[in-house]
């Protein structure tokens, strides 16, 4: 082995400043709110036994001073917030209104390329068949496997081996499924294992990643897998919560397991879908690794994200950039409305 | 609140499950022999691909070019030299693992722990210290939640390479930082972006605290960096533990964060950046990319498996009650 260890001192040295900047931060915060509030009340103890000593009247006794407290103990969060992701996102705002390299406004013409460029067309076009199908496909077949499994025999295993790809990165995962479309040429024995099913079913092997629009569909099936478990775990939570009397009394009325599904499950879980297809449709707007890892694009595969790190950080066109993560702001804002709205009907009703 | 895992709903079956009343047997036939069939398969299904590339990771480089990895069973041949080779290897195109596993080691720790501490000191005072405009401040956070990082991105690399000026006037110099000094980028940037989610699931534990526990403490001349803690910390464990995993499994998993703070070098990139410009370059070293794939997935799924429970956890709570 010729690993030099040596060589990666410095990492573990900036780790340990790091470490070492954290417990100073965090420690000296508690400390001085520990330190600050004795030190007040020791002097008000010394006004006091001054005051009583001279017999003037006892200074007023001010209210303890909350906000204070709240402000050291909010300090650092407020700060982050406001230098990393309040200021930068309008800053991005502003700059999406600019030209490449952010000296001249030039008013909304970066929006009106990213709607009259074929590329970028196709980019959005791509976005919305990920953000239609990810969400659809994951959920149901997440209640599907939900229902099928409740109170099966090997519940607990089943549901760790769907829920474990969660663990895995998206990165790790579009390896796992490159792996799995890989092709060798006719003739030559097949290493992918789709190529070798399609082969032994007597078809062609064929290059699955090149071909539009079917390699955005096989790039979508990644995302699908990683995140099936997910809407999984939640729902089958979500259906065990349905009070059992219910489910007793619709049993007694002699209901079909059909009708069981539509009139008493579907309502009952109808919060927790909605949660499901909400976090999964913000998800998927904002994917990036897979489409980077598997085809970096390329092959009309491209989505808003990964064409936002395209335009910002690899041709150096700031406002384009800026542009299409403003979109992509927007794109979000109406599925939060939808879900603010339904948490209200829910308090109401 | 439900906070089922699958492990308590294999004990609850047990008990439940064995009537023999006419519920019981309605629920046999629901639960007929095909559906745990069906679902056995589809979980299996669902465990193939990634067998797959763990199976192949250990076979020998021209093996795996030139046959499946399910030949592997009829004519089986084991090696670990694609892990040596990706781990430790000289060459460049070797992938040189081990160097970047250190990095996400060196990325991860930091940038788990800091939104910890932060996010708990401000969910604490969002939901215990009274002051004006506490709702409102609890409301810009939780909306934050819904910023798409890629709205931060160039200004706050911007804000590393140049610092701040405003009309002239440097406010905050350039960080200059180079090699693995760079680490203080990403464990600031991802602090940054975990936070609106970190305050919020907290906030949704530590609220829910009995309120005689805080208003006894205060009685007995307890402040609020005291009850903060010996009563709120050891009491939200469990919740601080969910947040922590669910940070570690986004931090090490990331790309888009790594890849434009951290930059492309052994110095301070994590796996999943060399990972990726693997897969980008050398497509088709599959004996690295499997075995590299498996070094990156390993750590993350340990603790995932182990730590299960509060992540399910966490992951209700964060999502159910939102």
């Amino acid at each position: 082995m010729e690993f030099d260890f040596a060589a990666e001192q410095p990492k573990f040295l900036m780790l340990m400043y790091g470490l070492i900047a954290f417990v100073a931060v965090v420690g000296g915060l508690l400390l001085l709110l520990d330190v600050v509030p004795a030190w007040f009340a020791r002097r008000r103890e010394a006004q006091l036994v001054a005051a009583s000593a001279s017999g003037a009247p006892l200074p007023r006794r001010r209210k303890p001073r909350e906000g204070m407290f709240a402000l050291f103990f909010l300090l650092p969060t407020l700060l982050l917030l406001t230098i990393g992701l309040v200021a930068p996102a309008i800053r991005t705002t502003m700059l999406s209104f600019m030209d490449a390299n952010s000296n001249d406004w030039i008013g909304l013409r970066n929006y009106g390329w990213m709607f009259s460029e074929d590329s970028i067309v196709r980019v959005l076009i791509n976005t919305l068949v990920w953000v239609l199908l990810v969400p659809l496909v994951a959920t149901s077949f997440g209640l599907l496997y939900a229902v099928m499994v409740d109170k099966a025999r090997f519940e607990s295993v089943a549901k760790s081996l769907i829920f474990l790809p969660m663990a895995i990165s998206f990165v790790g995962a579009s390896i796992i499924w490159k792996f799995v479309y890989a092709y060798r040429g006719d003739g030559q024995e097949q290493i992918g294992l789709l190529n070798q099913i399609v082969v032994s079913l007597g078809g062609e092997p064929k290059q699955w990643l090149l071909d539009s629009p079917l390699n955005t569909l096989l790039l979508i099936v990644i995302m699908v897998w990683i995140q099936a478990g997910f809407a999984m775990v939640v729902l089958s939570a979500a259906i065990k919560a349905i009070p059992a009397d219910i489910v007793e009394a619709a049993r007694l009325d002699g209901v079909t397991p059909w009708q069981m599904f539509w009139q008493i499950t579907m309502p009952s879980i109808r919060p927790a879908l909605i949660v499901v297809v909400v976090t999964l449709s913000i998800a998927t707007l904002k994917v990036f690794d897979i489409v980077r890892t598997t085809t970096n694009g390329n092959y009309e595969t491209s989505v808003i994200a990964n064409e936002m790190y395209n335009q910002a950080f690899r041709y150096g066109q700031n406002g384009q950039g800026s542009a299409l993560a403003v979109f992509l702001f927007i794109l979000v804002i109406p599925i939060v409305i939808y879900q603010i709205r339904n948490i209200r009907q829910q308090r109401e009703g | 609140m439900t906070t089922a895992t699958p492990t308590v709903a294999a004990g609850t079956q047990k008990t439940g499950g064995r009537g023999t009343s006419a519920a019981g047997r309605v629920r046999k036939r629901l639960n007929s022999r095909t559906a745990t069939i069906v679902s056995i398969v589809i979980a299996l299904v669902w465990t193939i691909p990634t067998f797959g590339l763990f199976i192949s990771s250990v076979r020998p480089e021209n093996e795996i070019k030139g046959s499946g990895w399910w030949t592997f069973f009829t004519n089986p041949s084991f090696t670990l030299e694609n892990y040596q080779e990706v781990l430790f290897g000289r060459s460049s195109s070797s992938g040189q693992l081990a160097s970047y596993f250190i990095n996400s080691l060196a990325i991860t720790i930091p940038s788990v722990l800091f939104p910890l501490a932060f996010a708990s000191l401000a969910a604490y005072a969002l939901a215990w210290i009274n002051f004006r405009g506490r709702d409102w401040m609890y409301i810009a956070i939780f909306a934050l939640q819904i910023v798409p990082l890629q709205m931060a991105l160039v200004p706050l690399l911007k804000f590393f390479s140049t610092g701040v000026s405003i009309g002239g006037v440097t406010v905050m110099p350039a960080w200059d930082l180079v090699d693995e000094q760079k680490f203080a980028q990403v464990w600031f940037a991802h602090t940054c972006f975990a936070l609106p989610f970190a305050v919020f699931l907290l906030h949704n534990f530590i609220s829910q605290l009995p309120g005689e526990l805080m208003e006894s403490a205060r009685v007995d001349g307890a402040t609020h960096p005291k009850i903060f803690r010996s009563i709120v910390l050891p009491l939200i464990t469990p919740a601080l533990a969910a947040f922590g995993i669910f940070q570690f499994l986004w931090v090490w998993n990331d790309l888009l964060v790594a890849l434009i703070f951290a930059g492309g070098g052994d110095e301070t990139a994590p796996l999943t950046v060399r990972l990726a410009e693997m897969a980008g370059t050398r497509g088709n070293e599959w004996q690295r990319l499997t075995a590299g794939a498996f070094v990156s997935i390993v750590v993350p799924m340990i603790v995932f498996l182990s730590l299960q429970r509060f992540f399910v956890r966490g992951l209700l709570a964060g999502s159910v009650k939102g």
